[in-house]
């Protein structure tokens, strides 16, 4: 049985549906991601999962139990916010005492329990002091510190990372990883951020005008995206539009609109005449002088339009015959070695035949 | 690093003029007090010369009016029974404007200018006027006072006085004053983030746990503020006591009143109300460090 269970959840303002009809399973112990762009409801489902908000059509359940009776402070469910609402007038032990006070525990189990849980976030100097006395990291690990103490059946983390700088995203993004592993709680995790989401989740919902788009493993989504949005929203992709030459077990022959004949991997419930996107990531196409990949199915010539040095990777962008631009990815690999091409260089693009997928718009 | 000469001009002529006349119109009044309340008095009203004119006339300094203060429990009875009044407005007055802040601060903004300007609305009619509509409400001949006594009459109880009791002056100087209290724990709640009532909650706080672990806490500067500017006017009022107290009612306000216009003692009146301003800078240097600590964790 599934630790938390939406199931067929609808929440209306007004006449638009911020969440329209939407079915989640979450796992015990699962790392869970709600990722889409602002506005998606993913929000507004978090909020009904913690009972600030009730679905006006569906259920929430959680270990069985309907949920729609419940006041958010009887649920074992706890919130990580994104400004953090940690309690200015409280110190750092103050704070994380709050829930176990609240649970009516002893004092001495409360003592015990916040110097452990402070040990666990590597706060263990800070007690004493105030939130305002902290940095943005340390008052995000007060917070998770706070929410996890008396360890709740599920943990929502909304945005939580979204007010740290860069690198310090990435450090507690290692550090989310690594707690939710030790604690072994479920954590449900809003994010507009698709690389946090990839980086962190067991499984992603994708969102979108409030509906889920599709749920799965980051690589599924990255690599086997249902449709344009979600191709579109995760990573980087080349959209071409192609109608469907003809369609077999064992692949694709799809027709690109000045480029002529694509092969792309089989597709199922793909028919002849269907019209659609071929979808292909910029790491899966091939760049190189109009001499080479001529061993890959698809190969086209153009000429170097942009491109975009990042350290690691170049990012050139190539205008093809038709038009159309094509990314494709080259890592810097060669010492002291920045670019490969100039803009305007001819250059020869080519994809294997099985990548790539053809969507449906 | 030196600053430009216009800039410093500026600044005087901006600063100067505020400066000046407190200068005149309140240090120097303050320092006039003091030498008074070490002079006698004059034959008629005013103060004795410094230096004698004739024999037998009193001039010079004297501590005598401290010594008069400090020599009769009276005065510190009377001194006592001010901050007892002030204490209790001031109690009553939180008791009753704490829960309207908060109904302001939690309406909806569009809504929240009106409803202040409804609290702040009795100060565009004279204090005094609005002081003696309570001696009619409170009279003996007052709608709500007369079907009481006529109960009370019917089982054989003498009818009840509100008017020139202590209850009156209490009544008068919380209604005078309730603004004074709303507007600063207004101010202060108006500010808090919501978001912490959420938290709270979602931690397993029920509306108790919520209001007195995190409200109230974090309302405390508010309450200091708002304490201060009810608790220290309360303290020298004399015209609410006079019109709606008794003899029994006076306070250190009515003193100083009557000594300056009644027994025309200036240097008495003086030392009382040094006695007094001194009593206020203690309770507001009290209130200072208390608001302060409470501030320093918001």
């Amino acid at each position: 049985m599934a630790l938390l269970e939406i199931r067929n959840v609808t929440r209306r303002f007004g006449a638009m549906a911020a969440v329209d009809n939407v079915s989640i399973a979450i796992e015990p112990g699962e790392f869970f991601t709600l990722l889409g762009p602002s506005g998606c409801g993913k929000t507004t489902l978090l909020r009904m999962i913690a009972g600030f908000d009730l679905p006006d059509a569906g259920a929430i359940f959680l270990e069985g139990r309907d949920m729609a009776g419940t006041p958010p402070e009887k649920r074992p469910i706890h919130t990580v916010f994104q400004s953090y609402a940690l309690f200015p007038h409280m110190t750092v032990s103050q704070n994380i005492a709050f829930p176990l006070k609240m649970a009516g525990k002893a004092p001495e189990e409360i003592h015990a329990k916040v110097k452990e849980v402070l040990a666990l976030v590597h706060l263990e100097e800070k007690g004493a002091q105030f939130p305002h006395e902290l940095s943005g990291g340390q008052k995000q690990r007060v917070a998770l510190a706070r929410s996890l103490v008396n360890r709740p059946r599920v943990l929502l983390l909304d945005e939580p990372l979204g007010a740290l700088d860069a690198k310090l995203r990435e450090e507690m993004q290692i550090e989310l990883i690594a707690l939710q592993r030790d604690v072994g709680i479920t954590f449900v995790f809003v994010t507009h951020a698709q690389y946090e989401a990839l980086a962190l989740s067991h499984r992603i919902a994708i969102m979108n005008a409030g509906r889920v788009e599709q749920l799965d493993e980051p690589s599924k989504i990255y690599g086997l995206p249902v449709n344009r949005f979600v191709a579109d929203f995760i990573g980087k992709c080349n959209i071409l539009d192609a109608d469907v030459l003809e369609a077999s077990p064992s692949g694709l022959k799809l027709e690109v609109k000045g480029l002529g004949e694509v092969a792309a991997p089989p597709r199922e419930g793909a028919r002849k005449g269907e019209r659609g996107v071929l979808a292909i990531r910029p790491e899966q196409v091939r760049i190189g002088s109009p001499d080479t990949h001529h061993d890959l199915k698809n190969h086209f010539t153009g000429r170097v339009h942009d491109l975009l040095y990042v350290g690691d990777i170049t990012t050139y962008i190539v205008e093809l015959p038709n038009g159309t631009r094509v990314e494709a990815l080259l890592p810097n690999s060669a010492p002291g070695r920045a670019t490969f091409f100039e803009v305007g260089d001819a250059v020869r693009v080519a994809w294997r035949h099985d990548a790539g997928n053809f969507l449906r718009d | 690093m030196r600053k430009p000469r216009t800039e410093t001009v500026t600044r005087w002529l901006v600063s100067g003029p505020p400066f000046l006349f407190l200068f005149v119109f309140f240090a120097l009044p303050s320092l006039i007090m003091v030498v008074a309340s070490f002079r006698y008095p004059g034959e008629f009203g005013g103060l004795a010369p410094l230096v004698a004119t004739r024999a037998g006339e009193e001039a010079g300094l004297t501590a005598e009016n401290y010594g008069v203060f400090l020599g009769d429990w009276i005065y510190f009875q009377i001194l006592t029974k001010s901050f007892g009044v002030a204490l209790l407005t001031t109690l009553v007055c939180l008791v009753m404007a704490y829960p309207l802040a908060l109904l302001i601060a939690r309406s909806p903004k569009r809504h929240r200018d009106f409803m202040i300007l409804l609290v702040v609305l009795p100060f565009a009619s004279n204090f005094l006027v609005r002081v003696y509509a309570w001696m009619i409400l409170l009279g003996d001949q007052s709608v709500f006072l007369r079907p009481v006594n006529y109960v009370l009459a019917q089982f054989g109880i003498e009818p009840v006085s509100l008017l020139f009791t202590g209850f009156a002056v209490i009544v008068g100087m919380v209604y005078v004053h309730l603004p004074f209290m709303i507007l600063p724990l207004y101010t202060n709640l108006e500010k808090h983030d919501p978001v912490l009532l959420d938290a709270a909650q979602d931690l397993g706080a029920n509306a108790w746990n919520r209001f007195w672990r995190v409200t109230f806490p974090l309302s405390l500067p508010g309450i200091f503020s708002g304490a201060a500017l009810v608790f220290i006017p309360v303290l020298g009022m004399f015209a609410i006591p006079e019109i709606l107290g008794g003899k029994d009612d006076w306070m250190v306000g009515n003193m100083i009143k009557e000594a300056f216009l009644g027994t025309r003692d200036w240097p008495f009146g003086s030392m009382l109300s040094i006695m007094l301003t001194l009593a206020v800078l203690g309770v507001a240097a009290l209130a200072a460090f208390l608001a302060k600590k409470g501030t320093a964790r918001a």
